[in-house]
């Protein structure tokens, strides 16, 4: 009786197809934007920016554009840490190339050069799909892998073979580099998911999105009235890419600082972020973020548990808590196939009778 | 017949839309269509007929794009058509419904229809990403032919209903509605009426008349229904292994000879 839409009229198709239809969906998500740019940066620290809430955010615009890839278009990547890499190595190029660009600007640079890349790697798409599809994009994953550790142009040629990010500053305040603060870092990644959940909202809502859809659901029919697979198909490559891309850039200038591709953009990314997806919702934009918290803050949370406040040995602590995350994503899956997002969905639904059954 | 012609419930038929002229279609040694020619006129509601395996999703998948003839060629509006991609033929203004549903099943009743009016929609990226501005402006109007399909076909009730929970009868409805959406100048419909019971059959021509009543599309349908065809068709094509053995009005193809044989069976004793 609390959450319902009577009384919460539409006058307009533009209305009618509102991103949160109901009053109340719309206030919580003022609320939260709020509380995210006006309370949070005032009150974290290094641990919480560090441990969960910087991560949090950088896996949210991966498995944002995974999603767009792999929800929205049904074309399975296991290349995400490979493209993640690109976005990581073209902004260590650009940083160091031209010291003078603003960070902001370096960084969507990379997603653009990362969109490039996408688009070589999805051509093969227009010939195979599903499994065989993730085999090809496994090639991307280990050969952009391979390639940034061989050639040395692309770290500079430093001895370590590693790259480590310099110090810029956006507005007076530095963003990367080992002397940036917690919260500059935290607004900025945070300005960048929000914007970049905003065109991903807008993307899958329209035609483009549709025809993304279109193509993941039946391609022939999508192909018969108009949809043309190569260009679509290509497309939601691009716009996933420069999502992933995004988020490699971030990961290496804002939150690591240093580098090693091998290490940080291996193979268990691409499973990982795959993984975020498919637990909070494939086709989802809710379900990305929900995904990206499962995977990164619930471990945070069961070390806080298990160590901080039982006290348990903190080797015990780390094995149980593979354990425990495995089986709470079995348990996901078998109480709702299609996500936490679509749990969510249901739980609303149930929500609008409250307290009645039906 | 050249200038078009007037039906026997005083409908106008105007010139050629579509013309088949000699098509032949061979998978390797088989051959699935062999020397047909026939043309589909602007405003007529065109059967094509004939039993199993007899080549008729064959030329709809030809007139589709999906299938490229060895031999003959397409007059689309009086001109010879280049061969071309399914997607460019869509946009020259054929649609059209599948045998087997073809819906989008993650997508809802309304995004399955408004899917249909992709060709119609021009806003590019950059715009679509911003949405404010032209991106939603052109969704709003796009939106309100939309609904007016949805009014037309009568499915308002399950406007925001996923297609995969939609019954049988409605997923076809829907179907329909997504290629009525495209405001096709040639709409191609594969066994509208397959698996259906009486009254949807029922629903399903009163339909098909109204499209063509109503918006003046041209149709050209298959089905097996000889009792539906023989109502609501002006022209009928009758097909048998790969071969035109019949083409007229219902009455014509009705009393044909060979048409009977086919149906039939020739008595060989």
């Amino acid at each position: 009786m609390l959450y319902r839409e009577a009384g919460d009229y539409k006058k307009s198709y533009a209305e009618d197809s509102q991103t949160f239809p109901l009053k109340l969906d719309r206030w919580a998500y003022y609320a939260l934007l709020a509380v995210a740019f006006l309370v949070v940066p005032f009150v974290i620290n290094d641990y919480w920016a560090s441990a969960v809430l910087i991560p949090f955010l950088i896996w949210s615009i991966a498995s944002l554009g995974l999603n767009i890839l792999t929800g929205y278009c049904g074309q399975v990547s296991l290349g995400t840490g490979g493209f993640m890499a690109v976005g990581a190595y073209a902004s260590y190029k650009l940083m160091t190339s031209f010291p003078d660009l603003n960070i902001m600007i370096i960084v969507l640079l990379s997603g653009a050069i990362t969109a490039a890349v996408g688009v070589v790697f999805g051509l093969p798409s227009l010939r195979i799909k599903g499994f065989y599809l993730a085999v090809a994009t496994l090639a991307a994953q280990f050969f952009l892998v391979w390639l940034f550790n061989k050639v040395e142009w692309f770290y500079n040629y430093s001895a370590s073979g590693q790259i480590s990010s310099p110090t810029r500053s956006m507005f007076g305040f530095e963003v990367t580099g080992p002397t940036a603060s917690a919260s500059a870092k935290y607004l900025f990644c945070l300005v960048l998911v929000v914007g970049l959940a905003w065109v991903a909202r807008n993307l899958t809502r329209g035609r483009i999105g549709r025809s993304w859809m279109a193509i993941r659901d039946m391609d022939i029919a999508a192909e018969i009235i108009g949809v043309n697979p190569l260009k679509t198909k290509l497309t939601a490559f691009a716009v996933s890419s420069f999502f992933v891309g995004v988020a490699g850039a971030l990961m290496f200038a804002v939150y690591l600082g240093a580098v090693d591709v091998g290490d940080t953009f291996g193979i268990q990314k691409s499973f990982l972020v795959l993984f975020m997806i498919i637990i909070g919702g494939l086709g989802s934009i809710l379900g990305s973020f929900i995904g990206a918290a499962f995977l990164v803050v619930m471990p945070v949370l069961l070390k806080n548990v298990m160590v901080g406040m039982l006290g348990w040995p903190s080797d015990m602590s780390s094995y149980l808590e593979l354990v425990i995350i495995g089986f709470l994503i079995m348990l996901t899956l078998i109480l709702e196939p299609h996500g936490v997002a679509q749990l969510w969905r249901v739980t609303k639904q149930k929500l609008r009778l409250w307290p009645f059954p039906h | 017949m050249s200038d078009g012609y007037v039906t026997p419930d005083g409908r106008t038929i105007g010139g050629k839309v579509l013309e088949m002229q000699n098509i032949t279609l061979r998978f390797g040694g088989v051959v699935a269509i062999k020397d047909i020619s026939f043309d589909i006129r602007e405003g007529e509601i065109r059967a094509i007929i004939g039993p199993n395996g007899a080549g008729k999703s064959s030329m709809l998948n030809v007139i589709n794009g999906f299938y490229h003839p060895q031999e003959g060629q397409i007059l689309f509006h009086g001109e010879v058509r280049k061969p071309m991609k399914p997607y460019q033929i869509a946009k020259q203004g054929i649609a059209r419904t599948f045998q087997n549903i073809a819906l989008f099943k993650g997508m809802s009743t309304l995004d399955n229809i408004m899917t249909g009016r992709f060709n119609h929609m021009k806003t590019n990226i950059i715009s679509q990403m911003i949405w404010q501005g032209p991106a939603a402006r052109e969704e709003a109007e796009n939106r309100e032919i939309v609904e007016k399909v949805i009014d037309f076909l009568e499915i308002q009730a399950i406007r925001k209903t996923p297609v995969g929970a939609l019954p049988y009868g409605l997923q076809k409805r829907v179907e329909l509605g997504r290629a009525l959406a495209a405001q096709p100048k040639l709409l191609l419909l594969d066994e509208p009426m397959a698996g259906m019971n009486v009254e949807e059959k029922e629903d399903m021509s009163r339909f098909i008349l109204d499209v063509n009543d109503e918006f003046g599309t041209t149709i050209a349908l298959i089905e097996h229904d000889m009792g539906v065809v023989m109502d609501i068709s002006d022209r009928v094509v009758v097909m048998d292994y790969g071969k035109k053995i019949g083409d007229g009005t219902p009455d014509e193809v009705r009393n044909n000879q060979a048409v009977i044989d086919a149906y039939l069976g020739v008595d060989h004793g």
